[in-house]
């Protein structure tokens, strides 16, 4: 009897919890959307976070719930892109691939210097120091932090500017979360003119620390035929969508800080 | 009330449950390395202390004591730590995602922090009313807190000093370990009437 109790009650505090538990889960019981689990299948499988998400579980929660598209995936291909969109029922071919492109032009020629850096080769070190060695606050520091976390080697820093090569680059957008000065948009890859300037100051400052400084002149806003050109906080924005790639813009602008992305040879 | 206040005081600092009584010396090291993921784990781990000194103090009071079975005290109450766990972690799950999604893997982690079964074995060896227990555990938890936090804040520091080769990673992390465990000797003479 003195043996029964305690084995008694152990059993019976077990059977109580794993009981408890049980019932648990049936009430509050998660719903899981189980194309979640189905697109998880297609999906490579390799957790390299390549896509901006956690690893492919995130990706594949964010493709079910319309939150992202299946190209976000540099890995799988465009036949693994063609299956989850035949899955999902989204056109494969409405799916607009995006790369990056670092908005300035603030080359060693070009860009005016506060002090000579000397610290350790990382952008947030030299962002620290007064807001980098650039006089333009808005400008690449050419310390390759981009280029570090890029997973494609699809960033090269040329002359103190960080660039990224068309061809390599898989619109993953970790160099975008990277960059401390916040100068690198994703785009449409068809874009091809674009503002290389993420100068928000105004026309006198931006043009005083840089030669290729946009100081909001709006002489391309008023060129434009197709008005997709807009000049907001001192600076001008292409919108891809609207942009018919005339070249009206690059034509007029006097500072030349608006050229064709794909017309330039940076490979 | 005195009483209680006493034990608040007593929990977080005279015996810091982590830099006293060196107990939940695992997640101390192992998620301190930034301060964000340090509030994550003290909020979770405040939370479940505070659950399990309840749950294991009716155990132990209601079924342990009258049996005569208080040597069954480890096994009985890592079953209901365990279970309670679980159990916090399926409710919040379903009540707030948020919450769940921010504790992330520190939740599952908690069953195995001695700090929780510590408190636990503490409040039996000294015959705490059912209030005392639950209050012990919250300033149990809370001391888990501040140490937690005051180290990773001094663990972010140290990524950026210069560290002799041989004292790099884990060695500089123990003795700066053992340097915030000897300020806390500082509260040993600190004694509430």
């Amino acid at each position: 009897m003195s043996l029964l109790i305690p084995v008694a009650v152990v059993s019976g505090l077990g059977l109580f919890f794993g009981l408890g538990l049980s019932y648990a889960s049936k009430v509050f019981e998660v719903k899981v959307d189980e194309r979640i689990g189905q697109v998880r299948e297609m999906l490579p499988g390799a957790n390299c976070g390549a896509c901006g998400f956690s690893g492919c579980d995130g990706l594949a929660e964010a493709i079910v719930n319309g939150e992202a598209t299946p190209n976000r995936c540099p890995v799988g291909g465009m036949s693994m892109v063609e299956a989850i969109s035949k899955f999902m029922g989204i056109d494969a071919g409405s799916v607009e691939p995006k790369e990056a492109r670092v908005m300035c032009n603030g080359t060693c020629d070009n860009a005016e210097r506060k002090y000579t850096y000397f610290g350790i080769e990382d952008c947030h070190s030299a962002n620290a120091l007064a807001g980098g060695m650039n006089s333009c606050s808005y400008s690449c520091l050419g310390l390759g932090s981009c280029r570090k976390v890029c997973p494609f080697d699809a960033i090269e820093v040329e002359n103190g500017v960080a660039r990224n090569i068309s061809e390599k680059c898989t619109g993953c957008g970790k160099c975008v979360a990277e960059c401390p000065k916040g100068i690198i948009r994703l785009v449409p890859v068809t874009s091809g003119f674009t503002v290389f300037c993420s100068n928000q100051d105004k026309g006198a400052v931006a043009r005083k620390n840089c030669k290729v400084a946009c100081i909001a002149c709006r002489k391309c806003e008023k060129a434009c035929p197709s008005s997709a050109i807009t000049v907001e906080n001192n600076l001008a924005v292409i919108d891809p969508e609207k942009c018919i790639n005339c070249g009206e813009c690059e034509k007029v602008c006097p500072q030349s800080c608006i050229s064709n992305a794909k017309a330039k040879c940076f490979a | 009330m005195k009483e209680l206040f006493a034990i608040l005081i007593g929990a977080m600092f005279v015996e810091n449950f982590v830099l006293s009584k060196f107990l939940g010396i695992c997640p101390f090291l192992g998620v301190s390395k930034k301060t964000s993921t340090a509030v994550g784990m003290s909020g979770a781990v405040v939370f479940v202390l505070v659950l399990s000194q309840a749950a294991t103090w009716l155990i132990n009071e209601y079924l342990l004591v009258p049996n005569n079975l208080e040597y069954l005290q480890t096994i009985a109450f890592i079953l209901a730590i365990a279970a309670l766990v679980q159990l916090v972690e399926t409710v919040l799950k379903k009540l707030i995602p948020s919450l769940y999604k921010a504790l992330g893997v520190y939740l599952p982690l908690i069953t195995t922090n001695c700090a929780v079964l510590g408190s636990a074995l503490l409040f039996v060896e000294r015959d705490y009313t059912f209030v005392q227990a639950v209050v012990f555990g919250f300033a149990a938890g809370l001391g888990f807190t501040m140490a937690l936090i005051l180290f990773s804040g001094i663990r972010e520091r140290l990524e950026a000093c210069d560290i002799p080769e041989a004292f790099k990673g884990m060695p500089i992390t123990l003795i700066a370990a053992s340097l915030v465990s000897v300020t806390f000797v500082g509260f040993a003479g600190l004694i509430i009437p």
